[in-house]
Protein backbone atom coordinates (compact mmCIF):
# COMPACT_ATOMS: atom_id res chain seq x y z
CA UNK A 1 0.00 0.00 0.00
CA UNK A 2 1.52 3.27 -1.07
CA UNK A 3 1.87 6.25 1.25
CA UNK A 4 -0.46 8.11 -1.06
CA UNK A 5 -3.24 5.56 -0.63
CA UNK A 6 -2.80 5.53 3.15
CA UNK A 7 -3.19 9.32 3.24
CA UNK A 8 -6.22 9.09 0.98
CA UNK A 9 -7.89 6.56 3.28
CA UNK A 10 -6.98 8.59 6.36
CA UNK A 11 -8.57 11.74 4.96
CA UNK A 12 -11.59 9.70 3.91
CA UNK A 13 -11.91 8.33 7.44
CA UNK A 14 -11.69 11.85 8.92
CA UNK A 15 -14.36 12.95 6.46
CA UNK A 16 -16.79 10.17 7.40
CA UNK A 17 -16.06 10.52 11.11
CA UNK A 18 -16.72 14.26 10.89
CA UNK A 19 -20.00 13.65 9.10
CA UNK A 20 -21.13 11.12 11.70
CA UNK A 21 -20.07 13.44 14.51
CA UNK A 22 -22.02 16.25 12.85
CA UNK A 23 -25.19 14.21 13.34
CA UNK A 24 -24.29 12.84 16.75
CA UNK A 25 -23.38 16.14 18.43
CA UNK A 26 -26.20 17.90 20.19
CA UNK A 27 -24.71 21.36 20.38
CA UNK A 28 -25.01 23.33 17.10
CA UNK A 29 -21.51 24.79 17.36
CA UNK A 30 -19.94 21.34 17.69
CA UNK A 31 -21.90 20.21 14.64
CA UNK A 32 -20.68 23.24 12.70
CA UNK A 33 -17.08 22.51 13.71
CA UNK A 34 -17.41 18.88 12.59
CA UNK A 35 -18.67 20.15 9.24
CA UNK A 36 -15.52 22.28 9.01
CA UNK A 37 -13.45 19.15 9.65
CA UNK A 38 -15.34 17.42 6.81
CA UNK A 39 -14.60 20.34 4.50
CA UNK A 40 -10.92 20.31 5.45
CA UNK A 41 -10.62 16.56 4.90
CA UNK A 42 -12.33 16.91 1.52
CA UNK A 43 -9.76 19.56 0.60
CA UNK A 44 -7.07 17.05 1.55
CA UNK A 45 -8.66 14.48 -0.78
CA UNK A 46 -8.72 16.96 -3.66
CA UNK A 47 -5.08 17.78 -2.99
CA UNK A 48 -4.17 14.09 -3.14
CA UNK A 49 -5.99 13.79 -6.47
CA UNK A 50 -3.80 16.57 -7.86
CA UNK A 51 -6.53 19.20 -7.91
CA UNK A 52 -4.63 21.84 -5.94
CA UNK A 53 -6.77 24.73 -7.07
CA UNK A 54 -10.02 23.01 -6.15
CA UNK A 55 -8.55 22.12 -2.75
CA UNK A 56 -7.57 25.73 -2.07
CA UNK A 57 -10.97 27.01 -3.17
CA UNK A 58 -12.65 24.39 -1.00
CA UNK A 59 -10.82 25.73 2.05
CA UNK A 60 -11.24 29.42 1.19
CA UNK A 61 -14.90 29.29 0.21
CA UNK A 62 -16.40 26.53 2.35
CA UNK A 63 -14.24 26.31 5.46
CA UNK A 64 -13.16 29.95 5.47
CA UNK A 65 -16.27 31.83 4.40
CA UNK A 66 -19.50 29.84 4.43
CA UNK A 67 -18.77 28.00 7.67
CA UNK A 68 -17.67 31.24 9.33
CA UNK A 69 -21.15 32.56 8.53
CA UNK A 70 -22.71 29.41 10.01
CA UNK A 71 -20.68 29.80 13.19
CA UNK A 72 -21.48 33.51 13.20
CA UNK A 73 -25.22 32.86 13.06
CA UNK A 74 -25.02 30.20 15.77
CA UNK A 75 -23.09 32.62 17.98
CA UNK A 76 -25.40 35.52 17.22
CA UNK A 77 -28.58 33.60 18.01
CA UNK A 78 -26.81 31.88 20.90
CA UNK A 79 -28.43 28.60 19.89
CA UNK A 80 -28.39 26.19 22.80
CA UNK A 81 -28.31 22.45 22.98
CA UNK A 82 -30.96 20.58 21.08
CA UNK A 83 -33.70 18.86 22.97
CA UNK A 84 -33.49 15.16 22.35
CA UNK A 85 -36.64 13.69 20.94
CA UNK A 86 -37.22 9.98 20.87
CA UNK A 87 -37.32 9.41 17.12
CA UNK A 88 -39.89 6.95 15.92
CA UNK A 89 -38.60 3.38 15.89
CA UNK A 90 -39.92 2.85 12.38
CA UNK A 91 -37.55 5.56 11.16
CA UNK A 92 -34.57 3.78 12.72
CA UNK A 93 -35.65 0.32 11.62
CA UNK A 94 -36.27 1.38 8.04
CA UNK A 95 -33.89 4.32 7.73
CA UNK A 96 -30.58 2.73 8.67
CA UNK A 97 -30.87 -0.27 6.31
CA UNK A 98 -32.28 2.07 3.66
CA UNK A 99 -29.24 4.34 3.83
CA UNK A 100 -26.90 1.33 3.75
CA UNK A 101 -28.63 -0.09 0.68
CA UNK A 102 -28.65 3.28 -1.06
CA UNK A 103 -24.95 3.89 -0.45
CA UNK A 104 -24.03 0.38 -1.64
CA UNK A 105 -26.10 0.96 -4.78
CA UNK A 106 -24.42 4.29 -5.49
CA UNK A 107 -20.96 2.81 -4.93
CA UNK A 108 -21.77 -0.17 -7.18
CA UNK A 109 -23.07 2.03 -10.01
CA UNK A 110 -20.05 4.34 -9.77
CA UNK A 111 -17.60 1.43 -9.82
CA UNK A 112 -19.38 -0.30 -12.70
CA UNK A 113 -19.88 2.75 -14.84
CA UNK A 114 -16.53 4.53 -14.61
CA UNK A 115 -14.61 1.90 -16.58
CA UNK A 116 -11.48 1.12 -14.60
CA UNK A 117 -12.59 2.76 -11.37
CA UNK A 118 -9.16 4.32 -10.99
CA UNK A 119 -8.04 7.86 -11.73
CA UNK A 120 -4.40 8.54 -12.45
CA UNK A 121 -2.84 11.46 -10.63
CA UNK A 122 -3.01 14.66 -12.67
CA UNK A 123 -5.15 13.05 -15.37
CA UNK A 124 -8.04 15.39 -14.64
CA UNK A 125 -7.77 19.15 -15.11
CA UNK A 126 -6.64 20.54 -11.78
CA UNK A 127 -4.39 23.47 -12.53
CA UNK A 128 -5.82 26.98 -12.44
CA UNK A 129 -4.93 27.56 -16.10
CA UNK A 130 -6.92 24.53 -17.29
CA UNK A 131 -9.87 25.34 -15.06
CA UNK A 132 -9.88 28.93 -16.28
CA UNK A 133 -9.78 27.70 -19.89
CA UNK A 134 -12.80 25.50 -19.21
CA UNK A 135 -14.76 28.11 -17.27
CA UNK A 136 -14.10 31.21 -19.33
CA UNK A 137 -13.74 29.70 -22.78
CA UNK A 138 -15.29 26.29 -23.35
CA UNK A 139 -18.20 26.63 -20.94
CA UNK A 140 -18.52 30.41 -20.87
CA UNK A 141 -22.27 30.53 -21.51
CA UNK A 142 -23.31 27.98 -18.83
CA UNK A 143 -20.95 29.70 -16.40
CA UNK A 144 -22.45 33.13 -17.00
CA UNK A 145 -25.98 31.73 -16.87
CA UNK A 146 -25.16 30.19 -13.48
CA UNK A 147 -23.86 33.51 -12.22
CA UNK A 148 -27.07 35.24 -13.31
CA UNK A 149 -29.05 32.53 -11.55
CA UNK A 150 -27.08 33.16 -8.35
CA UNK A 151 -27.63 36.91 -8.74
CA UNK A 152 -31.39 36.36 -9.01
CA UNK A 153 -31.26 34.13 -5.92
CA UNK A 154 -29.39 36.85 -3.99
CA UNK A 155 -31.90 39.49 -5.03
CA UNK A 156 -34.75 37.20 -4.07
CA UNK A 157 -33.20 36.59 -0.67
CA UNK A 158 -32.77 40.34 -0.11
CA UNK A 159 -36.39 40.99 -1.07
CA UNK A 160 -37.67 38.22 1.17
CA UNK A 161 -35.53 39.31 4.11
CA UNK A 162 -36.23 43.05 3.93
CA UNK A 163 -39.17 44.53 5.79
CA UNK A 164 -42.22 45.36 3.66
CA UNK A 165 -42.48 49.08 2.95
CA UNK A 166 -45.45 50.89 4.46
CA UNK A 167 -48.15 51.50 1.86
CA UNK A 168 -47.72 54.76 0.00
CA UNK A 169 -49.85 57.79 0.80
CA UNK A 170 -50.35 57.03 4.48
CA UNK A 171 -48.85 59.32 7.06
CA UNK A 172 -47.69 57.54 10.17
CA UNK B 1 18.43 16.02 -4.74
CA UNK B 2 18.02 12.73 -2.81
CA UNK B 3 14.97 12.37 -0.58
CA UNK B 4 16.96 12.19 2.66
CA UNK B 5 18.76 15.46 1.92
CA UNK B 6 15.44 17.05 0.97
CA UNK B 7 13.83 15.99 4.25
CA UNK B 8 16.85 17.11 6.26
CA UNK B 9 16.94 20.47 4.50
CA UNK B 10 13.19 20.93 5.02
CA UNK B 11 13.42 20.17 8.74
CA UNK B 12 16.35 22.54 9.21
CA UNK B 13 14.64 25.26 7.20
CA UNK B 14 11.40 24.86 9.18
CA UNK B 15 13.30 25.11 12.47
CA UNK B 16 15.19 28.22 11.38
CA UNK B 17 12.10 29.93 9.97
CA UNK B 18 10.07 29.17 13.09
CA UNK B 19 12.85 30.46 15.34
CA UNK B 20 13.28 33.63 13.31
CA UNK B 21 9.51 34.17 13.12
CA UNK B 22 9.00 33.78 16.88
CA UNK B 23 11.94 36.08 17.59
CA UNK B 24 10.55 38.59 15.12
CA UNK B 25 7.16 38.35 16.84
CA UNK B 26 8.73 39.02 20.24
CA UNK B 27 10.77 41.94 18.95
CA UNK B 28 7.93 43.52 17.00
CA UNK B 29 6.17 43.82 20.35
CA UNK B 30 9.30 45.55 21.69
CA UNK B 31 9.48 47.75 18.59
CA UNK B 32 5.86 48.71 18.94
CA UNK B 33 6.21 49.71 22.59
CA UNK B 34 9.38 51.63 21.86
CA UNK B 35 8.12 53.48 18.76
CA UNK B 36 4.70 54.30 20.16
CA UNK B 37 6.44 55.41 23.36
CA UNK B 38 8.64 57.87 21.49
CA UNK B 39 5.66 59.12 19.49
CA UNK B 40 3.88 59.87 22.75
CA UNK B 41 6.92 61.56 24.28
CA UNK B 42 7.80 58.62 26.56
CA UNK B 43 10.75 56.26 26.58
CA UNK B 44 9.05 52.90 26.19
CA UNK B 45 10.77 49.92 27.87
CA UNK B 46 14.22 50.87 29.21
CA UNK B 47 14.88 48.80 32.34
CA UNK B 48 15.56 45.25 31.13
CA UNK B 49 18.80 45.18 29.15
CA UNK B 50 20.20 48.00 27.00
CA UNK B 51 17.34 50.00 25.39
CA UNK B 52 14.97 47.52 27.03
CA UNK B 53 16.08 44.90 24.49
CA UNK B 54 15.59 41.99 26.90
CA UNK B 55 12.02 43.07 27.65
CA UNK B 56 10.49 40.38 25.32
CA UNK B 57 12.37 37.66 27.23
CA UNK B 58 11.15 39.06 30.54
CA UNK B 59 7.59 39.23 29.20
CA UNK B 60 7.82 35.64 28.00
CA UNK B 61 8.99 34.46 31.40
CA UNK B 62 6.20 36.41 33.06
CA UNK B 63 3.60 34.77 30.82
CA UNK B 64 4.95 31.33 31.74
CA UNK B 65 4.77 31.93 35.47
CA UNK B 66 1.41 33.67 35.59
CA UNK B 67 -1.47 31.70 36.99
CA UNK B 68 -3.46 30.03 34.24
CA UNK B 69 -7.07 30.75 35.13
CA UNK B 70 -9.96 28.95 33.51
CA UNK B 71 -13.22 30.58 34.58
CA UNK B 72 -15.88 28.08 35.71
CA UNK B 73 -18.59 29.22 33.31
CA UNK B 74 -16.73 28.69 30.02
CA UNK B 75 -17.30 25.95 27.43
CA UNK B 76 -14.05 24.18 28.15
CA UNK B 77 -13.10 22.21 25.00
CA UNK B 78 -13.41 25.24 22.75
CA UNK B 79 -12.02 27.62 25.35
CA UNK B 80 -8.81 25.56 25.35
CA UNK B 81 -8.76 24.98 21.59
CA UNK B 82 -9.36 28.58 20.49
CA UNK B 83 -5.90 30.05 21.28
CA UNK B 84 -4.27 26.99 19.71
CA UNK B 85 -6.32 27.42 16.52
CA UNK B 86 -5.35 31.09 16.38
CA UNK B 87 -1.63 30.49 16.80
CA UNK B 88 -1.43 27.39 14.58
CA UNK B 89 -2.99 29.08 11.55
CA UNK B 90 -0.98 32.24 12.14
CA UNK B 91 2.30 30.28 12.11
CA UNK B 92 1.36 27.88 9.28
CA UNK B 93 1.01 30.49 6.58
CA UNK B 94 4.72 31.34 6.75
CA UNK B 95 5.48 27.89 5.27
CA UNK B 96 4.92 28.89 1.65
CA UNK B 97 6.50 32.34 1.79
CA UNK B 98 9.78 32.54 -0.18
CA UNK B 99 12.52 34.72 1.30
CA UNK B 100 14.95 34.72 -1.60
CA UNK B 101 16.38 32.73 -4.46
CA UNK B 102 18.04 29.39 -3.81
CA UNK B 103 21.53 29.33 -2.29
CA UNK B 104 24.08 26.56 -2.90
CA UNK B 105 25.03 24.65 0.28
CA UNK B 106 27.37 21.60 0.02
CA UNK B 107 26.66 21.38 -3.69
CA UNK B 108 22.88 21.28 -3.29
CA UNK B 109 20.64 24.11 -4.40
CA UNK B 110 18.55 24.97 -1.34
CA UNK B 111 15.59 27.26 -2.06
CA UNK B 112 15.00 29.87 0.65
CA UNK B 113 11.43 28.74 1.30
CA UNK B 114 10.02 25.88 3.34
CA UNK B 115 7.87 24.55 0.53
CA UNK B 116 7.14 25.81 -2.96
CA UNK B 117 3.59 25.07 -4.09
CA UNK B 118 2.20 26.48 -7.29
CA UNK B 119 -0.90 27.80 -5.54
CA UNK B 120 1.11 29.48 -2.77
CA UNK B 121 -0.97 32.63 -2.64
CA UNK B 122 -4.27 30.74 -2.43
CA UNK B 123 -2.86 28.59 0.35
CA UNK B 124 -2.00 31.67 2.39
CA UNK B 125 -5.46 33.12 1.81
CA UNK B 126 -7.04 29.82 2.84
CA UNK B 127 -5.00 29.46 6.01
CA UNK B 128 -5.54 33.06 7.09
CA UNK B 129 -9.26 32.74 6.43
CA UNK B 130 -9.33 29.83 8.89
CA UNK B 131 -7.58 31.95 11.54
CA UNK B 132 -10.85 33.75 12.27
CA UNK B 133 -12.15 30.62 14.04
CA UNK B 134 -9.65 31.16 16.84
CA UNK B 135 -11.03 34.60 17.58
CA UNK B 136 -14.69 33.74 17.00
CA UNK B 137 -14.61 30.57 19.13
CA UNK B 138 -12.66 32.30 21.89
CA UNK B 139 -15.36 34.95 22.06
CA UNK B 140 -18.20 32.46 22.07
CA UNK B 141 -16.76 29.86 24.43
CA UNK B 142 -15.84 32.46 27.07
CA UNK B 143 -19.57 32.79 27.83
CA UNK B 144 -19.21 36.48 28.52
CA UNK B 145 -21.06 39.24 26.69
CA UNK B 146 -17.99 41.38 26.03
CA UNK B 147 -16.08 38.41 24.64
CA UNK B 148 -19.05 37.36 22.52
CA UNK B 149 -19.41 40.86 21.07
CA UNK B 150 -15.67 40.88 20.33
CA UNK B 151 -15.87 37.50 18.59
CA UNK B 152 -18.92 38.55 16.56
CA UNK B 153 -17.28 41.79 15.52
CA UNK B 154 -14.11 39.95 14.54
CA UNK B 155 -15.88 37.40 12.36
CA UNK B 156 -18.10 39.99 10.64
CA UNK B 157 -15.13 42.28 10.06
CA UNK B 158 -12.87 39.56 8.73
CA UNK B 159 -15.47 38.19 6.31
CA UNK B 160 -16.23 41.68 5.02
CA UNK B 161 -12.63 42.67 4.42
CA UNK B 162 -11.51 39.29 3.09
CA UNK B 163 -13.45 39.97 -0.12
CA UNK B 164 -11.74 43.31 -0.70
CA UNK B 165 -8.39 41.74 0.22
CA UNK B 166 -8.83 38.90 -2.26
CA UNK B 167 -9.97 41.20 -5.05
CA UNK B 168 -7.05 43.58 -4.49
CA UNK B 169 -4.66 40.68 -5.16
CA UNK B 170 -6.35 39.63 -8.41
CA UNK B 171 -4.85 42.63 -10.22
CA UNK B 172 -1.35 41.42 -9.34
CA UNK B 173 -2.27 37.88 -10.39
CA UNK B 174 -3.52 39.07 -13.77
CA UNK B 175 -0.27 40.92 -14.36
CA UNK B 176 2.02 38.06 -13.39
CA UNK B 177 -0.16 35.19 -14.61
CA UNK B 178 0.72 32.80 -11.77
CA UNK B 179 -0.33 31.85 -8.25
CA UNK B 180 3.22 30.93 -7.33
CA UNK B 181 4.78 33.58 -5.12
CA UNK B 182 8.19 32.87 -6.66
CA UNK B 183 6.89 33.59 -10.18
CA UNK B 184 5.15 36.74 -8.98
CA UNK B 185 8.43 38.02 -7.53
CA UNK B 186 10.49 37.15 -10.59
CA UNK B 187 7.97 38.99 -12.77
CA UNK B 188 8.89 42.13 -10.84
CA UNK B 189 12.62 42.14 -11.66
CA UNK B 190 14.14 44.91 -13.76
CA UNK B 191 13.47 48.63 -13.94
CA UNK B 192 11.50 51.31 -15.76
CA UNK B 193 13.72 54.02 -17.34
CA UNK B 194 16.76 52.57 -15.49
CA UNK B 195 15.62 54.19 -12.21
CA UNK B 196 12.22 53.10 -10.99
CA UNK B 197 12.13 49.42 -9.98
CA UNK B 198 9.57 47.32 -11.82
CA UNK B 199 7.60 46.56 -8.66
CA UNK B 200 3.89 46.05 -8.96
CA UNK B 201 3.15 49.11 -6.86
CA UNK B 202 4.77 51.28 -9.56
CA UNK B 203 3.29 49.10 -12.26
CA UNK B 204 -0.42 50.14 -12.21
CA UNK B 205 -1.14 48.44 -8.89
CA UNK B 206 -0.97 51.44 -6.56
CA UNK B 207 -4.72 51.34 -5.93
CA UNK B 208 -4.48 47.58 -5.45
CA UNK B 209 -1.85 48.14 -2.78
CA UNK B 210 -3.98 50.79 -1.07
CA UNK B 211 -6.92 48.37 -0.88
CA UNK B 212 -4.65 45.57 0.32
CA UNK B 213 -3.21 47.79 3.04
CA UNK B 214 -6.62 48.87 4.35
CA UNK B 215 -7.98 45.32 4.26
CA UNK B 216 -4.85 43.99 5.93
CA UNK B 217 -5.30 46.32 8.91
CA UNK B 218 -8.84 45.04 9.29
CA UNK B 219 -7.85 41.39 8.84
CA UNK B 220 -5.20 41.58 11.55
CA UNK B 221 -7.50 43.52 13.92
CA UNK B 222 -5.09 46.41 14.24
CA UNK B 223 -5.80 50.07 14.89
CA UNK B 224 -7.71 51.80 13.29
CA UNK B 225 -9.82 48.68 12.85
CA UNK B 226 -9.23 46.97 16.21
CA UNK B 227 -12.89 46.93 17.20
CA UNK B 228 -12.88 43.25 18.28
CA UNK B 229 -10.71 44.23 21.23
CA UNK B 230 -11.76 47.85 21.69
CA UNK B 231 -10.88 48.31 25.35
CA UNK B 232 -13.08 51.36 25.89
CA UNK B 233 -16.21 49.38 25.01
CA UNK B 234 -15.45 45.67 25.35
CA UNK B 235 -12.90 45.40 28.22
CA UNK B 236 -10.50 43.36 26.02
CA UNK B 237 -12.93 41.82 23.54
CA UNK B 238 -12.53 38.18 22.67
CA UNK B 239 -9.57 37.53 25.00
CA UNK B 240 -11.07 39.09 28.13
CA UNK B 241 -11.23 35.75 29.97
CA UNK B 242 -7.80 34.52 28.91
CA UNK B 243 -4.69 34.70 31.04
CA UNK B 244 -1.10 33.47 31.10
CA UNK B 245 0.15 31.54 28.04
CA UNK B 246 -3.31 31.31 26.49
CA UNK B 247 -3.41 35.09 26.27
CA UNK B 248 0.16 35.11 24.99
CA UNK B 249 -0.91 32.78 22.19
CA UNK B 250 -3.48 35.29 20.93
CA UNK B 251 -0.82 37.97 21.19
CA UNK B 252 1.64 35.84 19.21
CA UNK B 253 -1.00 35.08 16.59
CA UNK B 254 -1.74 38.78 16.11
CA UNK B 255 1.90 39.71 15.57
CA UNK B 256 2.64 36.64 13.43
CA UNK B 257 -0.30 37.65 11.24
CA UNK B 258 1.15 41.15 10.97
CA UNK B 259 4.44 39.68 9.80
CA UNK B 260 2.74 37.38 7.28
CA UNK B 261 0.73 40.27 5.89
CA UNK B 262 3.94 42.30 5.65
CA UNK B 263 5.73 39.46 3.82
CA UNK B 264 2.82 39.13 1.41
CA UNK B 265 2.79 42.89 0.71
CA UNK B 266 6.54 42.73 0.07
CA UNK B 267 6.21 39.79 -2.30
CA UNK B 268 3.19 41.04 -4.23
CA UNK B 269 3.69 44.79 -4.44
CA UNK B 270 7.29 45.62 -3.52
CA UNK B 271 9.27 43.21 -5.66
CA UNK B 272 10.10 40.66 -2.94
CA UNK B 273 13.84 40.23 -2.62
CA UNK B 274 14.65 42.26 -5.74
CA UNK B 275 17.02 45.14 -5.02
CA UNK B 276 20.42 46.52 -5.93
CA UNK B 277 23.23 43.96 -5.66
CA UNK B 278 26.91 44.80 -5.13
CA UNK B 279 30.06 43.57 -3.44
CA UNK B 280 31.79 40.19 -3.04
CA UNK B 281 29.90 36.92 -3.84
CA UNK B 282 28.93 36.22 -0.23
CA UNK B 283 27.38 39.67 0.17
CA UNK B 284 25.69 39.24 -3.20
CA UNK B 285 24.16 35.97 -2.01
CA UNK B 286 22.87 37.50 1.23
CA UNK B 287 21.73 40.91 -0.05
CA UNK B 288 18.34 39.63 -1.43
CA UNK B 289 17.52 38.26 2.02
CA UNK B 290 18.46 41.62 3.51
CA UNK B 291 16.26 43.52 1.05
CA UNK B 292 13.33 41.22 1.84
CA UNK B 293 13.72 41.71 5.59
CA UNK B 294 14.18 45.47 5.20
CA UNK B 295 10.95 45.77 3.21
CA UNK B 296 9.02 43.69 5.75
CA UNK B 297 10.48 45.85 8.53
CA UNK B 298 9.25 49.01 6.77
CA UNK B 299 5.80 47.49 6.60
CA UNK B 300 5.82 46.60 10.31
CA UNK B 301 6.99 50.13 11.10
CA UNK B 302 4.09 51.50 9.07
CA UNK B 303 1.71 49.38 11.16
CA UNK B 304 3.11 50.84 14.36
CA UNK B 305 3.18 54.36 12.95
CA UNK B 306 -0.51 54.11 12.05
CA UNK B 307 -1.25 52.76 15.51
CA UNK B 308 0.46 55.75 17.09
CA UNK B 309 -1.37 58.18 14.82
CA UNK B 310 -4.97 57.23 14.12
CA UNK B 311 -7.93 56.85 16.47
CA UNK B 312 -10.31 53.90 16.26
CA UNK B 313 -13.24 53.98 13.83
CA UNK B 314 -16.82 53.35 14.83
CA UNK B 315 -18.20 49.96 13.87
CA UNK B 316 -20.73 51.29 11.33
CA UNK B 317 -17.96 53.37 9.74
CA UNK B 318 -15.83 50.25 9.46
CA UNK B 319 -18.58 48.29 7.76
CA UNK B 320 -19.66 51.03 5.35
CA UNK B 321 -16.01 51.76 4.48
CA UNK B 322 -15.44 48.09 3.65
CA UNK B 323 -18.60 47.42 1.67
CA UNK B 324 -19.43 50.77 0.10
CA UNK B 325 -15.96 52.10 -0.68
CA UNK B 326 -13.26 49.44 -0.61
CA UNK B 327 -15.19 46.68 -2.41
CA UNK B 328 -16.37 48.82 -5.39
CA UNK B 329 -12.87 50.29 -5.63
CA UNK B 330 -11.37 46.79 -5.69
CA UNK B 331 -13.77 45.68 -8.43
CA UNK B 332 -13.01 48.82 -10.46
CA UNK B 333 -9.29 48.18 -10.06
CA UNK B 334 -9.73 44.58 -11.17
CA UNK B 335 -11.71 45.56 -14.28
CA UNK B 336 -9.25 48.34 -15.18
CA UNK B 337 -6.27 45.98 -14.82
CA UNK B 338 -7.97 43.31 -16.90
CA UNK B 339 -8.75 45.80 -19.70
CA UNK B 340 -5.20 47.20 -19.60
CA UNK B 341 -3.62 43.74 -19.79
CA UNK B 342 -5.98 42.56 -22.55
CA UNK B 343 -5.19 45.65 -24.61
Amino acid sequence: MSFHLILFLAFGAVCVAGAVNLLAQRHPINSALSLIAVMGALAGEYLLLGAEFVAAVQVIVYAGAIMVLFVFVIMLLNAGEEEETKGSRVAIMLGVPGILIASVLVAWVVLRRSGTGDVALGALPGYPREIAQLLFHDFLLPFEVTSILILIAIMGAVVLASKPEPPAGKVE
Amino acid sequence: MPLSIFILASVIKSAIVLLVLLTAVAYSVWLERKVVGHMQNRWGPTRVGPFGLLQPAADGLKFFFKEDLTPPHVYKPLFLAAPMIAVIFALTSIAVIPFGNSIPIFGYDIPLQITDVNIGLLLILGVTSLGVYGVALAGWSSNNKYSLLGGLRASAQMISYEIALGLSLVGVLIQSGSFSLRDIVSAQGGRFLYVIPRWNIFHWQFIGFFIYLMAAYAETNRIPFDLPEAETELVAGYHTEYSSMKFAMFFMAEYANMITVGCLATLLFFGGWNGPLAGPPLVRALLPLFWFCAKVFCFLFLYIWVRGTLPRFRYDQLMSFGWKFLLPLAIANLVATAIAVAW
